[in-house]
């Protein structure tokens, strides 16, 4: 058996493998079901019971996917241009951060204002967090992705120092968590009493408008070939460096709006469980929705389903709810081996 | 006695690229079998096959009478067969003898026995004058020592038949002299040489037998001493194609100044510049010639604004450039072909209309004021490159790493002289292309010195380089020498001021 | 107060907690350098910490002896790197995310099976970790008795490893072809040894260190197992490779150095915590692996071959 470099990638491809590792992670899924000891076809009934079977599981999944589809963005602009941006959990908390500074009562504005200018804030903050590791790569060669990840620890530790000192709710019985974002600062809800608000909305415009930048200006051409071969790019006379930059800030601003939308969307004020690892998983969502941003949308609502499906499944039927992060790793796993079978064909001769 | 090598039959073929067809020859002990053919004619293709590099679709490879288990470096070098191939195989972090040493003993031994490896080494350099110490460093080595490495590795194996693939692409003429001698002792101890090369001379000088391929089929095969010169170019090439032939022309002033320009090593590849002082006329082609690693790379580097020299100045068009980037300097009217042109020329991945538009991301025609790229213009500018350049493709939407190393060459000079540059910079321009787009290449540049822009032409070919240059530099450990008029030189003169005649002064 | 600060260096207890707490960072870091010497970057290596701690703690407390805990371990972290050469050697994907995949997967099935064998236990059961075992003489001298030669089999096998790397990459035919696959793999395979099977085999023991340095947590350093509790020693091990030029014996003086810097700050933390907040303390180590990194970026040579896949019979 060997590999074949296939001379011409018809469209359609990439999409069928991925399509196939799906299929593939939810076999694997059902054989560790099985190993918890519970029928598998069962489990995936509950597992879609519980993320699509009521109004209430659907508005779940869709607020659970809100922070996936920012975090899946921020990875997939970085990885497209092989920027190994690992940082995303952390820049989301920087996120968080910064509207948790400026939104709980520094100032106020009318909400038509107020929730603009606390995005914008998240999104610079965010952009901020990334931008010594994009400088210190393209100009001390120094790896992003160690730099990136252990930057992850370095702020969760900051978070936790401002939750327990400075910053902490005097009303909040002990609990280490900041004061409540203003009303003014609060996204309203996208379907009443449930908790899907707007961020989900404001996501996906994100989504789009960031899949125009790509596609049709000149900053998502440039960005392109600097992914694609850096070298070729600055002898063309790309400016590699800044189009990386760039490239940094739209990914850590992806990322900081996963924090603002969490917090002045999903919580109302910031504590130190935001994300369950929102940061990580939007790797897998990037690599499973091929790294494209309409892509991304739609490997962020699977990958709620996975979650908020699992939570339920682990109800029903007891099995740990860590299958959800099990499936999350087995995607990303999945869709290399797709991306190997999209650029070589597998011939099978002596 | 069975012949040393025997080949039968051997095709092979790359997805829909027949490299190999029907090839079939042998190689005694005791002779050196040229194998000939221009760039692409399957040379390297067909050795690495016999080498077990590749396994063949069809046909077999026999040695000593005994059938050789196919697509098995380890088989080939049991049975006696080496390579050298035409880019080192060495690891440059470890000594001499730690890659003579490699793949010698078991994997599962513990501990490595380097004793008897030195002695043996060091016989084996006095017997084929091969001279290296063993305990120097590859990365501390010029590239005639590496060489000399690679054979003894080869005979340090106790290889009887030796390949050698294009072994004097970067050497001076006198080190390749230096080789043809140790191949000739090598011979008359009774190894076989398979010889692959594209330079006649070289062949008739040193084979006994040619075997002359094209597209990837034998034309022919003879004795050297029967051959002549142009039977062997009419072979290799088929139908006749002339190169263009320079004729003079009218020179303009200078177009690009460098006054005593320093750089600093950027890494340990690169070398440093040392107060280089010339300038380069419009309608003006300058060879500049060398062995790899003396300054070349630094040299094109500096005047097309991707390294800022730490002393001295560009001047461009009289004007002394303060911004050194690739942009200003292309806005300047510098262009710059690379000598690598998949890893630094196109982006492989993207299509042939976006490779055919990548120096345009600030042309106002392509892209509006709004930062929207025009496509529809973008596809129309690729298409006229195209044609113009004969750049040959089946969808201008496919990648460009589908496209062959000549039509990527024609797209690439054709996106940059499509922007009418007044100075260009080329480095190995024809390199690894046949003869069709070689002569496209020249054509090319012959044309922009014809309407009047400076070129400096980097090439480690010292016939392109009479064939093209009006005058000539010759650079040497960073320092480059007074310009020669082309009438002034010839291959012997520039090939002892390569290796560092005349070169005291500095 | 300055003098409390120095006072810590002249404790015992401080020399000996360095030596502890470099265990598990100096085998990953070992393991990570034999990886990359072949050309392939191991980011599983934070999941591979994970699974080795859980392995070798869930065998022992099955009931098997410590040192088959400790076999058990390695043997996982084998497999994993094993999976990992599946991709990276042999499909020749991407080393990054290939990497982050490995430490998403290991580290969450190593949680789920936990949680399947243990489903409802708050408070996490322990074992009876490795006891410290003295050495005959040098124990009982004063200071570098206590500092150095009062540790577990666990700890003086981690410090055995040094010596066995260092033999294995510089004086074995198979550790120079290590060397030479992650130089320029193409010397390796025109000399006639496969590759691919040398980077598998390379990544097989690398993983399998990296595990080891894992199951040091919950079988030496504690004695239960916790969810995050390699808690990115395995990222500061990449740091420290690089920081220590991807040279065994630096490796040592890394893990040394940053031990100390740690086991430091700890009693730091309890001189000065009324001032300065403990979390600050906590960040110094995450910080101190990018300074290094930033030291070392500007004169180190990375493995040329280093994230380069290689592909037989492939049109070079």
């Amino acid at each position: 058996m060997r590999f074949e470099a296939r001379e011409t990638i018809p469209q359609w491809l990439p999409w069928m493998t991925i399509a196939g590792a799906c299929v593939g992670t939810l076999c694997f899924a059902a054989v560790l079901i099985a190993a918890a000891g519970a029928p598998p076809l069962v489990g995936f009934k509950e597992l879609f019971i519980g993320s699509f079977g009521s109004r209430n599981a659907i508005t779940e999944t869709g607020a659970t996917a809100t922070p996936l589809i920012f975090t899946g963005l921020a990875a997939a602009i970085a990885f497209r241009a092989k920027f190994w941006n690992i940082g995303v959990e952390g820049q989301l908390y920087a996120g968080a951060l910064a509207v948790t500074y400026f939104g709980t009562g520094l100032i106020e504005l009318p909400p038509f204002l107020m929730i603009p200018f606390l995005l914008i804030v998240a999104c610079v903050a965010g952009g901020l967090t990334l931008l010594p590791m994009v400088l210190l790569r393209q100009f001390m060669r120094v790896d992003e992705v160690v730099t990136t990840l252990l930057t992850n620890f370095v702020i969760i530790l900051l978070v936790s120092y401002l939750l327990e000192g400075p910053w902490k709710d005097p009303y909040s019985l002990g609990w280490p968590q900041a004061a409540a974002i203003i009303d003014a600062g609060v996204l309203p809800q996208l379907v009443p009493r449930s908790r899907l608000h707007l961020g989900f909305a404001i996501a996906i415009i994100a989504a789009i408008v960031i899949w125009f930048v790509q596609s049709r200006t000149i900053f998502g051409f440039s960005s392109k070939a600097v992914g694609l071969n850096q070298s070729a790019a600055r002898h063309s006379g790309i400016s590699v460096t800044k189009t990386i930059i760039f490239i940094g800030l739209l990914s850590g601003g992806m990322a900081g709006l996963a924090g603002a939308t969490e917090t002045i969307g999903l919580k109302g004020y910031l504590t130190l469980d935001l994300s369950p690892g929102f940061g990580y998983t939007g790797i897998a969502v990037a690599m499973l929705g091929n790294l494209h941003p309409i892509g991304v949308i739609f490997a962020a609502i699977f990958m709620a389903i996975i979650y908020v499906g699992a939570d339920a499944m682990s109800r029903a039927i007891d099995v740990p709810t860590y299958l959800a992060d099990v499936i999350v790793a087995t995607t990303v796993l999945a869709v290399l081996i797709g991306q190997v079978l999209v650029r070589y064909r597998v011939v099978i001769r002596g | 006695m069975a012949p040393l090598l025997e080949v039968i039959n051997i095709g092979k073929s790359f997805g829909s690229l027949v490299a190999n067809r029907n090839i079939t020859f042998t190689v005694n002990s005791g002779e050196v079998l040229a194998i000939l053919g221009e760039n692409g004619a399957g040379k390297t293709t067909l050795m690495n096959i016999i080498f077990g590099h590749y396994l063949a679709d069809e046909g077999v490879v026999k040695c000593a009478g005994r059938e050789l288990r196919g697509g098995d470096p380890r088989a080939a070098i049991e049975a006696g067969i080496g390579m050298v191939h035409q880019h080192f195989t060495l690891a440059e972090n470890l000594t001499v003898l730690e890659n003579t040493l490699v793949g010698t003993q078991s994997l599962w031994k513990p501990t490595l026995s380097s004793a008897e490896a030195r002695q043996k080494l060091v016989a084996l350099t006095d017997q084929f004058g091969l001279y290296i110490n063993p305990d120097a460093y590859v990365h501390q080595m010029s590239v005639g020592e590496k060489q000399r490495l690679e054979i003894l590795k080869t005979l340090f194996n106790d290889c009887r038949l030796v390949i050698l693939d294009e072994p004097t692409a970067s050497l001076t003429p006198q080190e390749a002299s230096g080789l043809f001698a140790s191949i000739r002792k090598m011979v008359s101890s009774g190894l076989g040489v398979i010889l692959i090369s594209h330079k006649l001379n070289e062949i008739m000088q040193v084979s006994d037998r040619i075997i002359v391929l094209r597209s990837g089929e034998t034309v022919g095969t003879l004795k050297t001493a029967d051959a002549s010169k142009r039977q062997l170019g009419e072979m290799i090439v088929g139908q006749k194609i002339m190169r263009p032939v320079r004729r003079s022309s009218r020179m303009f002033d200078p177009k690009i100044r460098l006054q005593d320009i320093c750089t600093r090593k950027t890494n340990l590849q690169s070398s440093m510049l040392k107060n280089i002082n010339l300038a380069v006329r419009g309608g003006e082609i300058m060879g500049v010639v060398g062995v790899a690693g003396n300054g070349q790379q630094s040299l094109a580097k500096v005047m097309t604004g991707h390294i800022k020299p730490t002393n001295g100045n560009v001047i461009i068009k009289g004007v002394i450039a303060l911004e050194y980037t690739p942009m200003a300097f292309m806005e300047l009217g510098v262009a710059y072909i690379p000598e690598d042109r998949t890893n630094d020329g196109v982006v492989g991945d993207m299509s042939v209309w976006e490779n055919a538009v990548l120096t345009e991301t600030k042309n106002t025609d392509l892209v509006s004021s709004t930062k929207i790229v025009r496509t529809l213009q973008c596809r129309s500018a690729a298409e006229g490159i195209c044609s113009v350049n004969d750049v040959r493709f089946q969808s201008i939407n496919q990648p460009a790493r589908s496209l062959s190393g000549g039509n990527i060459q024609k797209l690439l000079i054709g996106r940059w002289f499509a922007r009418s540059p007044e100075i260009i910079v080329a480095c190995q321009p024809s390199r690894g292309l046949d003869e069709g787009a070689i002569s496209a290449v020249h054509q090319s540049l012959l044309a922009a010195r014809g309407s009047g822009a400076a070129v400096v032409l980097i090439s480690e070919d010292l016939e392109e380089i009479l064939a093209l240059s009006d005058s000539i530099i010759v650079m040497y450990d960073g320092y480059a020498s007074a310009p020669f008029e082309n009438n002034d030189v010839d291959i012997t003169s520039l090939g002892m001021r390569m290796a560092g005649e005349g070169f005291d002064a500095f | 107060m300055i003098l409390d600060f120095l006072e810590v260096l002249v404790n015992a207890g401080f020399w000996a907690a360095t030596i502890r707490i470099a265990c598990p960072l100096l085998l990953a870091t070992l393991g990570e350098l034999v990886c990359e010497r072949a050309g392939v970057l191991n980011l599983g290596i934070e999941g591979i910490m994970s699974i080795g701690a859980m392995v070798g703690w869930t065998a022992v407390y099955m009931g098997a002896d410590l040192s088959t805990g400790v076999l058990v371990a390695a043997l996982v972290g084998a497999a994993f790197g094993l999976i990992h050469a599946g991709f990276t050697v042999y499909l020749g994907a991407s080393q990054h995310v290939t990497g982050i995949g490995i430490t998403l997967f290991a580290s969450s099935i190593g949680y789920f099976a936990f949680r399947l064998l243990l489903p409802s236990s708050t408070t996490p059961p322990k074992i009876t970790a490795f006891q410290p075992l003295d050495i005959p003489i040098l124990s009982d001298l004063p200071f570098l008795g206590e500092a150095f030669f009062q540790h577990t089999a666990f700890t003086y096998l981690a410090f055995l490893a040094v010596p066995l790397v260092l033999w294995l990459l510089n004086r074995t035919p198979f550790g120079l072809a290590v060397k030479v696959a992650g130089e320029n793999p193409m010397a390796l395979e025109a000399q006639g040894i496969d590759v691919l099977s040398v980077r598998t085999l390379a990544l097989v023991i690398g993983s399998a260190l990296m595990a080891l340095g894992g199951a040091y947590l919950t079988m030496s350093a504690f004695d239960a197992f916790y969810f995050g509790m390699v808690n990115g020693r395995g990222w500061i091990a990449v740091a420290l490779v690089i920081f220590a030029s991807w040279r065994p014996s630096k490796a040592l003086l890394g893990a040394l150095l940053f031990a100390g810097l740690d086991a430091y700050q700890v009693r730091a933390q309890q001189l000065a915590g009324a001032v300065v907040p403990y979390q600050f303390f906590l960040m110094l180590p995450y910080l101190l692996s990018i300074v290094a990194m930033v030291v070392a970026a500007k004169t180190t040579q990375y493995p040329k071959a280093l994230l380069t896949p290689f592909r037989r019979g492939e049109r070079h």
